[in-house]
């Protein structure tokens, strides 16, 4: 099993490394197109802002890439957003991979959210011994509308969607490699696709 | 829901363990792997890690040590104690820390504030307050207590979400150690004027106190070192008699 998380300079990917490894898995992590298409599986991870994310994908040319890839891809909190069509954080295009737009929490609940919610209406094999109404841990001020690719969701403010998949694309808003066993499992299950 | 968050606190020395942690059969109670680990099987919902050590080792060792966590520990844990620029932020976060906290170097130069969160993103930056309660008012002090500053924790509270704090970690020196509650009064204030996530420490002795913090204190989370350590409220018995109260928590 060849495991690359795709390495273009947005946030902390240390600890999605380290829950692989857990799982007996040593991902490697690289920014090269041809590392990234010969991979098994890819992990599309993110923190930070989305235009800048967005940006250091268009310099290293992996915004025309990743959309193309053939092989399962999990794009992990702003990298998930990034698969989407646009941002309002920072006004950007996405990778317009899910037709959904991501849009800002108002200020009418904190912002982030930050901590632990649950995900409900599971619609994937991703969620394979996953029951409804686990906890995941989540930090985010943006979030996706409810759409067709939804396969999770999540009530903060309004319920909005908390994974998303086509195809081989899967998404999830949450940190599986921080939510303790159950998100350990999404990660092997994601690994078993 | 969001649900509120159980954090303990963990003092490192030197990369082991200061207060005396006695909560379960440990082997090694020193070492802070072993209780993240234990902790975070526990149920706990998040760590603190804060570096007392003085020394420049001491700051290398405490880097191994996050490297070991993050390695071993599948929750989300913060790091705090000596932070002054955007380097030391830098080479914690890439050992894996999710969150980093700064305090007196904020006060010192709140303009790290602004650089921290435009780097790294506000979700990554805690914004640890001390302060003490003196004639009706609350003033912000540094040094473990000890030093004064001339701000107002309520000004200086808003001012660093300004500048893109992402969480603030308030602790009322008037009732750390005391175990006689948090200082809910302030902790509601805070909570109702800033719009991120509040953490309240200092005061924890009961789980009545847990309660009321959650509760008149509307805080987002509360942080404890000692009635963890000691075994004396158990995280498991602490959070069914949060739910039993209908204070959402994750069990």
């Amino acid at each position: 099993m060849k495991l690359v998380i795709i390495d273009y300079g947005a946030g902390n990917i240390k600890s999605i490394q380290f829950a692989f490894k857990r799982l007996g898995i040593d991902a490697v992590l690289s920014n090269k197109v041809d590392e990234i298409k010969a991979a098994d599986k890819v992990i599309f991870p993110g923190v930070g802002e989305a235009s800048s994310a967005m940006k250091m994908l268009q310099e290293s040319g992996l915004d025309k890439v990743i959309p193309t890839l053939k092989q399962p891809v999990l794009g992990i909190c702003l990298g998930m957003q990034l698969m989407c069509n646009s941002s309002e954080e920072g006004n950007t295009k996405g990778l317009g991979i899910f037709d959904v737009a991501i849009k800002k929490f108002s200020n009418s609940v904190k912002v982030p959210q930050m901590g632990w919610n649950v995900i409900s209406d599971l619609k994937s094999d991703l969620f394979s011994g996953i029951k409804d109404k686990e906890f995941m841990y989540l930090v985010h001020s943006f979030y996706a509308e409810k759409c067709d690719e939804t396969i999770a969701t999540t009530d903060y403010e309004i319920e909005y969607a908390s994974a998303l998949q086509k195809d081989n694309f899967y998404g999830v808003q949450f940190h599986p490699e921080k939510s303790g066993i159950e998100g350990q499992k999404i990660l092997e299950n994601f690994l078993n696709l | 829901m969001l649900t509120k968050r159980i954090i303990p606190c963990l003092d490192i020395k030197n990369g082991r363990t200061v207060k005396g942690v006695n909560f379960v059969n440990l082997i090694d109670a020193g070492d802070p792997v072993v209780l993240a680990k234990q902790y975070a099987e526990l149920g706990a919902d998040e760590l603190v890690f804060l570096d007392i050590s003085a020394t420049l080792e001491g700051r290398k060792t405490m880097l191994e040590m996050v490297l070991k966590v993050a390695e071993q520990v599948n929750i989300p844990f913060t790091v705090g104690g000596g932070i002054s620029s955007v380097e030391d932020v830098d080479a914690l976060l890439k050992c894996g820390a999710d969150k980093i906290s700064i305090n007196s170097s904020a006060v010192k130069r709140p303009d790290l504030v602004n650089e921290l969160s435009n780097k790294f993103g506000s979700q990554c930056v805690v914004v640890a307050i001390d302060a003490k309660q003196i004639n009706g008012e609350w003033i912000v002090h540094l040094a473990g207590g000890t030093i004064a500053t001339e701000l107002n924790l309520f000004d200086w509270a808003s001012e660093v979400e300004k500048r893109g704090a992402g969480e603030i970690l308030f602790t009322s020196m008037n009732n750390d150690g005391t175990k006689a509650g948090f200082a809910n009064e302030a902790l509601a204030k805070l909570s109702t004027e800033l719009n991120i996530p509040i953490i309240a420490s200092g005061g924890a002795g009961s789980i009545q106190h847990f309660t009321d913090t959650f509760t008149l204190g509307k805080a987002d989370a509360a942080l404890a070192a000692s009635v963890f350590h000691f075994g004396e409220i158990p995280i498991s018995t602490l959070k069914e008699a949060l739910k039993e109260q209908n204070i959402p928590v994750r069990i």
